[in-house]
C-alpha cells in the first residue's frame, strides 16, 4: 500500500489554502504510487462541515478528529491524535502545511513514530520508486534534494508552492471522537490575541506589499495600505527587518533569515534594498517586483519587474493604477 | 535555575555558498552561532539573571571547530560547554537522539533551542529532543517568564500571537523577540577561556535522511527594469496582468 496522508490545519473552523495545497501534494504523490490520498482534519465539534469541500482537492477519504478540547490547537493533543492516525493506516508519507502549527505539530510526531522530517519542502517527487524531497537550504543558496530511508516520510510543504488542482470526486467522510485526556497537558493555551484588524499573515498571503526603510517614516505606511486595498483580498503587508528593528513595524510581519518565508505569487517590494538575508525569505515567490530609487539595488537581481525613482511619486500611482485595473474587472 | 542552550555553528547568512558534492566547500567561509540560537542563549542568560542563581550551560554537536562558537557562547556569559564531536547531517531526528542522550540525565528547568538553524532550516531538532525526553514543548516563543514550576510563553502564530503555559522542566524553541543577543565584552571574552569547555564523543544514530545531492537555485528569469518614475506604472500594471498574470 501507498497511500498518502495531509493533514488539514483548520482554523477557526476554516480549512486554509495551505491546507488545501497540501491535500493536492497528497493526491498528487498517491497517484504517482498507486495509492490513495486520505485527510485527517482535527477540531472542535462541528467541524465536519467545514471539511467537505476538500475531497475536491483530491481527497478519496476524510477523517474528522472532532472534540471540544481540540477546537483550538493544543500540540500534545493533535500530535496525539495525529500519531494515532499514522500508526493505524499503512502509509507511504505524510504531508502537512509549513504553517505555524504544521512546523510544530510534524517534528512531534516524527520523533514520536521514529522517522524523520523534510521540512519546508518546495518539491515532492517520485524517483524509482523512491520519494525525493526537494527543499532550499543555506538560506536559498542551494537546493537540497534529500533522500528518505524510512516510512511513513513526513513532510512539511511551503505555503503557496504547490498548486491546488480539482482531482476527483468527494471522498468519504468519517467524523469520530478520539480518545484524549486534557489534563495530563503540560502545555495549555491561557489566550490568543488577534491581529488589530484580522490581518492575513503574511506567510499565508498570496499577494505581498513589503515596506523597508526607504519608506522614511511609519507613517508613510498609509501608501503601502492603499496599495494593498486596491489588490484586493488575499494582500498581507510585509517588511524588511531594517523596518522592524526600528520599531516601525510588527516582527510578525517581517520577512526573511530571521523572519518568515514566503513564497506569494505577486511580491512587491518598495524601498526595500535586497540584502541577502531579506532574500532569503522571498526569493521563491512566483513575480517579485521591486521599487527603488537606486538601479544598483540588489533586489533588481532577483525581481521580474523594476521600477527605478522615488517610491513617494510610484505607490501612488501604482495604487490607482491597480484600483482603476480591478474596478474594470 | 539551570538552563541549558543547544547551538549548532553555521555558515554566516552572509557567506558565499559553493556546492561541493553533496556538502559545501568550507574555505574561505566564515562560521557563527546560528542567529537563532544567540537569541536562544540571551534568553538563557536573562533567566538565570531573574532567578538570581543556576547555571547556563551550551552544548552543541559538531566537529572540532565547533569549540570556537561555544567559546563565544562562553564569552557572552554562558557557564560551561560541552561539545559532542560527531557528523551533523540534514536528518534532524539523528542529531535530536544525540542531543538527548546527553541531556537524558540533565537537570535543567529549561532546555532552549534556536527555533531553526540557519543552514538547513529544518525546524525540527528543539521539539524532537523533547518528545524523546518526555518533556513538553513550546515552539517560537518570543518571550517568557519563569513562574514557579512553570513558563509563560509569548508565541507568534498566523495572524496574531499566542500566550501559553508550560510545565517545567520543558523545552522552549526561541524566535526572534526580546532576546536582542548581548556582545561579549572584553573581558567576558578573557573569562570564557578559562571557562570548562569539555568535548567527547556523540552516541552516533543512524542518518535515515540523507542529501543525494545539491544543486544551486534556480535562477530567476533574468528581470527588466520596466522604467523610470511614475511614468513607468502603467506599463508595469500592463505586463503584471498580461504577462505575468499576477494581478
Ligand atoms: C543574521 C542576520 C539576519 C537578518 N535577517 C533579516 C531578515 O529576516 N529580513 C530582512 O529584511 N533583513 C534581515 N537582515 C538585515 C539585512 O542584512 C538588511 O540590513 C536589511 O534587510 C535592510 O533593510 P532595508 O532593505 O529596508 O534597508 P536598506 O538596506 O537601508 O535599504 C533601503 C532601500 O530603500 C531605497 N530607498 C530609499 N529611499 C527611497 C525612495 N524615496 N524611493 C525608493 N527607494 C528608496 C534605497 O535605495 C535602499 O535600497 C539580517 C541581517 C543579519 C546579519
Ligand atoms: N548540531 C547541533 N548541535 C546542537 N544544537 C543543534 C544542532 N543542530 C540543531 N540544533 C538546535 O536545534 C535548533 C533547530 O535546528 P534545526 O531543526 O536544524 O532547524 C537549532 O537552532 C539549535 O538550537
Amino acid at each position: 500500500m501507498a497511500d498518502v496522508l495531509a493533514f488539514a490545519e483548520q482554523r477557526e473552523g476554516q480549512i486554509g489554502g495551505a491546507s488545501r495545497e497540501a491535500v493536492s501534494a497528497a493526491a498528487r504523490l498517491a497517484g504517482e504510487l498507486a495509492g490513495s490520498a486520505r485527510v485527517l482534519a482535527i477540531g472542535g465539534v462541528g467541524l465536519s462541515a467545514a471539511v467537505g469541500a476538500l475531497g475536491a482537492a483530491g481527497a478519496a477519504s476524510i477523517a474528522v478528529a472532532e472534540h471540544e478540547s481540540l477546537t483550538e490547537y493544543n500540540p500534545e493533543g493533535y500530535a496525539q491524535v495525529l500519531a494515532h492516525q499514522v500508526r493505524s493506516l499503512d502509509l507511504a508519507a505524510v504531508i502537512l502545511p509549513a504553517t505555524t502549527l504544521g512546523k510544530d505539530l510534524a517534528p512531534r510526531i516524527a520523533a514520536m513514530l521514529d522517522v524523520p522530517l523534510a521540512s519546508d519542502a518546495t518539491g515532492i517527487e517520485v524517483e524509482d520508486g523512491q520519494l525525493a524531497v526537494l527543499k532550499p537550504i543555506y538560506s536559498g543558496k542551494a537546493f537540497a534534494h534529500l533522500s528518505i530511508d524510512a516510512s511513513p516520510a513526513i513532510i512539511t510543504i511551503r505555503p503557496n508552492v504547490f498548486p491546488v488542482e480539482q482531482l476527483g470526486a468527494a471522498g468519504e467522510m468519517t467524523t469520530f471522537t478520539p480518545d484524549i485526556d486534557p489534563s495530563s497537558w503540560r502545555v495549555r493555551v491561557l489566550e490568543r490575541k488577534g491581529a488589530a484588524d484580522g490581518a492575513l499573515d503574511v506567510a499565508e498571503a498570496t499577494t505581498i506589499v513589503s515596506g523597508g526603510r526607504g519608506m522614511k517614516d511609519p507613517e508613510n505606511w498609509g501608501l503601502l495600505e492603499s496599495l494593498r486595498s486596491a489588490l484586493g483580498p488575499g494582500v498581507a503587508l510585509g517588511a524588511s527587518r531594517a523596518v522592524v528593528d526600528a520599531g516601525w513595524r510588527p516582527h510578525g510581519e517581517q520577512v526573511g533569515q530571521t523572519g518568515k518565508t514566503v513564497a506569494p505569487k505577486l511580491y512587491f517590494a518598495v524601498g526595500i534594498s535586497g540584502a541577502i538575508q531579506h532574500l532569503a525569505g522571498m526569493r521563491t515567490s512566483q513575480t517579485i517586483v521591486a521599487v527603488n530609487k537606486d538601479a544598483d539595488a540588489p533586489i533588481f537581481g532577483v525581481a521580474d519587474y523594476g521600477i527605478v525613482g522615488d517610491l513617494f511619486e510610484i505607490l501612488p500611482r501604482l495604487a490607482e493604477e491597480v484600483a482603476a485595473l480591478k474596478s474594470a474587472d | 535555575m539551570n538552563v541549558t542552550v543547544c547551538i549548532k555553528r553555521v555558515p554566516d547568512t552572509e557567506a558565499r555558498i559553493r556546492i561541493d558534492g553533496t556538502g559545501i566547500d568550507p574555505s574561505g567561509v566564515k562560521f557563527i552561532v546560528s542567529p537563532y540560537d544567540e537569541f536562544a542563549i540571551e534568553a538563557g542568560l536573562r533567566t538565570k539573571e531573574a532567578a538570581g542563581e543556576g547555571t547556563v550551560s551550551l552544548l552543541s554537536l559538531g566537529d572540532a571547530s565547533t569549540q570556537e562558537s561555544l567559546r563565544a557562547g562562553l564569552a557572552m556569559g554562558a557557564d560551561s560547554a560541552l561539545l559532542l564531536t560527531g557528523e551533523v547531517g540534514i536528518d534532524g531526528l539523528a542529531t535530536a537522539k544525540a542531543l538527548a542522550n546527553e541531556l537524558d540525565a540533565s537537570d535543567a528547568a529549561l532546555i532552549l533551542f534556536g527555533v531553526k538553524a540557519a543552514d538547513d532550516d529544518q525546524q525540527q531538532v528543539g521539539p524532537m529532543v523533547a518528545m524523546l525526553l518526555d518533556r513538553p514543548c513550546v515552539t517560537g516563543v518570543a518571550s517568557f517568564e519563569v513562574q514557579g514550576e512553570r513558563a509563560v510563553c509569548h508565541r507568534e502564530v498566523e495572524g496574531g500571537v499566542e500566550v501559553v503555559e508550560v510545565d517545567l522542566p520543558a523545552v522552549l524553541t526561541i524566535t526572534k523577540g526580546a532576546y536582542e543577543p548581548r556582545y561579549a565584552s572584553l573581558k567576558g571574552i578573557m573569562a570564557a577561556k578559562r571557562k570548562p569547555l569539555e568535548e567527547k564523543e556523540a552516541a552516533s544514530a543512524p542518518s535515515r535522511l540523507r542529501v543525494a545531492r545539491l544543486t544551486e537555485p534556480p535562477t530567476r528569469g533574468a528581470g527588466q527594469i520596466v522604467g523610470e518614475g511614475p511614468d513607468a506604472v502603467s506599463e508595469l500594471v500592463r505586463l503584471l496582468r498580461e504577462e505575468a498574470n499576477a494581478l
